[in-house]
Order: structure tokens, then C-alpha cells, then sequence
């Protein structure tokens, strides 16, 4: 299972901070299949994993996803979240420890808000990239 | 190869209750805390109706059609071999726990890169409010299936 553990708040507290997970394991896949209704046994089942010519079962892309939500919905309310799109890199091995970040690249006014454009990421811990994406945000203009 | 005969092809529409159980097995599936998306008044005090939808959630929920394997059915393809390319989502209303949604999933595109090594096939699908028809958002998955050489 996972754990919050929170980098020190950096010189931009106005962006989201790095959530950094713990290393995944096969009891983290099988709660993510039961509860995302996602059953496809590459995921869940070993032997499935290696007849399919892959050393074991990895991750779905959407738990590395559903990360970067929660790095997303601890910034801001996910009511201000308009957009959000990723593309899965690579695959996510048992072991891995995944961290998500991102920052805010872009910011354009609008109806008087601030829609705000995010680069998303999640590295493992040696830095390789697994997910990489966008997300828009609407931020208040008195930010 | 992928039977490009088939885009446009939309799959049955389904509509499935958001129950609280769900999303709470889902927070604690993806390790959330925060007790907006746990706990009904926490999520009332935050200013939603109920607990919200969190923001994948809407993938997991088209996963609970009758036949959640339908696409890969239609196409002919080997879940073994299959992987997933890319996920957005745009989001028009917060869905929350009671509610009932219908998915409309449409096959929108088939192509393929590295002579056919790679197929990509494209699923958007439409999510409306069941009882008022209010647009709730648009979900686009792109997948991807790994031939050999000798299906290439």
C-alpha cells in the first residue's frame, strides 16, 4: 500500500508537490483490480503474465494514473480540474517505487479565472519515466 | 492487422450506479487519504454533493459494462499482447456517489506504426447524467496491441 510522504514545501508553493509511493506490490495490483474493475490477468496473474511471454505481472497504466489525480486533488479541488490525458511509457514493475511531479508551464486568462496548463509526470526512483501527461486546471485569479 | 472496417463502430451504451463502496475501495485501492473522497460530510463540507467521482474513476466505471471486453472482442485481439497507450479525459461536471451514468463508447480510429508491429486503436466514449442527460465528460483510450513478426 501506499504512504504520503511529502518533499519539503519548495520556493513555489503556488504548485503541486511531488508524491513519492511506496514500492508496488502484488497486494497493491490485486486491490486496484478489484476496485478499478480492471481484471485483465497480466496484471493479476503470474502464470497468465509469463504465457504471454512477460518476466511477471506489472502495473496498470491507470493506477499510475489515478496517482497523478491524487498528486492533482492535493493542490487543488478536483472541481477545477477541466482536463487531464496521459500516455503510458513504459511498463510499471513489481518493486517500483513511483514518484509523480509536475509543474504549471503555461497559464492563460479566462471568464476571470486563470486556466492554468500542468506538465504531469511518474518516474520511478533511478528517474526513468512511466507516465507523462497534461493536465488543465482552473485556477482563482487572486492566487 | 486490425479490421479497419470496424471504426465508427459503436459498442453497447451502459449505465452503472456510483456507490460509495466503490469509491471508497478505490481510495484505499490507490492509497488516498484525504477524507473528501471517504467520507459523505467531509465531501459535503468540501462542497460536493456526495463523494465525488475521483478523477480516473470514470475509466474504472466504463469497466463495469455487462461486457467490459467487448472492444477486444469485436477487434479479435489477445489481452496478452495488448497494452495501454494513452487515457485522457475532459470533464464538463463532477460526478458524485448516487449518481447514475450511461458510457457511450464509439470505436473512433484504428492505425499502426513500425510496419504494422504496433496497432494502436482509439475508444472515446460519451458519459452523461442517465436521469437529466447532463454531459458529464468525455473519456479517450488509446490501445495498443504488440504483433510479431509473423502477424505483422
Amino acid at each position: 500500500m501506499s504512504r504520503i510522504e511529502r518533499d519539503q514545501p519548495t520556493d513555489n508553493p503556488a504548485g503541486p508537490q511531488p508524491l513519492r509511493l511506496a514500492p508496488l506490490d502484488r497486494t497493491t495490483l490485486a486491490l486496484y483490480a478489484g476496485a478499478s474493475s480492471d481484471h485483465n490477468p497480466v496484471h493479476i496473474d503470474s502464470d497468465f503474465a509469463r504465457r504471454a511471454g512477460l518476466p511477471d505481472v506489472f502495473a496498470h497504466g491507470m493506477l499510475s494514473m489515478a496517482y497523478l489525480g491524487r498528486f492533482l486533488t492535493d493542490w487543488i479541488p478536483q472541481s477545477r480540474i477541466c482536463r487531464f490525458g496521459v500516455r503510458f511509457v513504459s511498463r510499471v514493475e513489481l518493486g517500483t517505487a513511483l514518484v509523480c511531479s509536475g509543474e504549471i508551464v503555461d497559464m492563460a486568462e479566462h471568464d476571470g479565472e486563470r486556466l492554468a496548463r500542468v506538465e504531469v509526470r511518474v518516474t520511478c526512483q533511478a528517474g526513468e519515466l512511466k507516465v507523462v501527461g497534461e493536465a488543465s486546471v482552473l485556477l482563482p485569479a487572486d492566487d | 492487422m486490425l479490421d479497419r472496417t470496424l471504426i465508427g463502430h459503436c459498442l453497447t451504451p451502459h449505465s452503472v450506479e456510483v456507490e460509495k463502496g466503490r469509491l471508497r475501495f478505490f481510495a484505499k485501492a490507490t492509497g488516498q487519504l484525504d477524507p473528501v473522497y471517504l467520507d459523505e460530510t467531509a465531501a459535503r463540507n468540501a462542497g460536493y454533493r456526495h463523494i465525488p467521482v475521483p478523477p480516473t474513476f470514470l475509466f474504472c466505471l466504463e469497466n463495469d459494462s455487462p461486457d467490459p471486453w467487448a472492444l477486444q472482442r469485436l477487434l479479435d485481439m489477445d489481452l496478452g499482447r495488448l497494452l495501454h497507450g494513452e487515457q485522457s479525459f475532459v470533464y464538463h461536471r463532477m460526478a458524485c456517489a448516487g449518481d447514475v451514468l450511461t458510457f457511450e463508447p464509439r470505436l473512433s480510429d484504428i492505425y499502426s506504426r513500425r510496419d504494422g508491429a504496433l496497432e494502436f486503436f482509439v475508444r472515446e466514449t460519451r458519459v452523461t447524467d442517465a436521469n437529466t442527460g447532463v454531459h458529464i465528460a468525455d473519456l479517450r483510450c488509446v490501445g495498443v496491441q504488440r504483433n510479431d513478426r509473423r502477424s505483422a
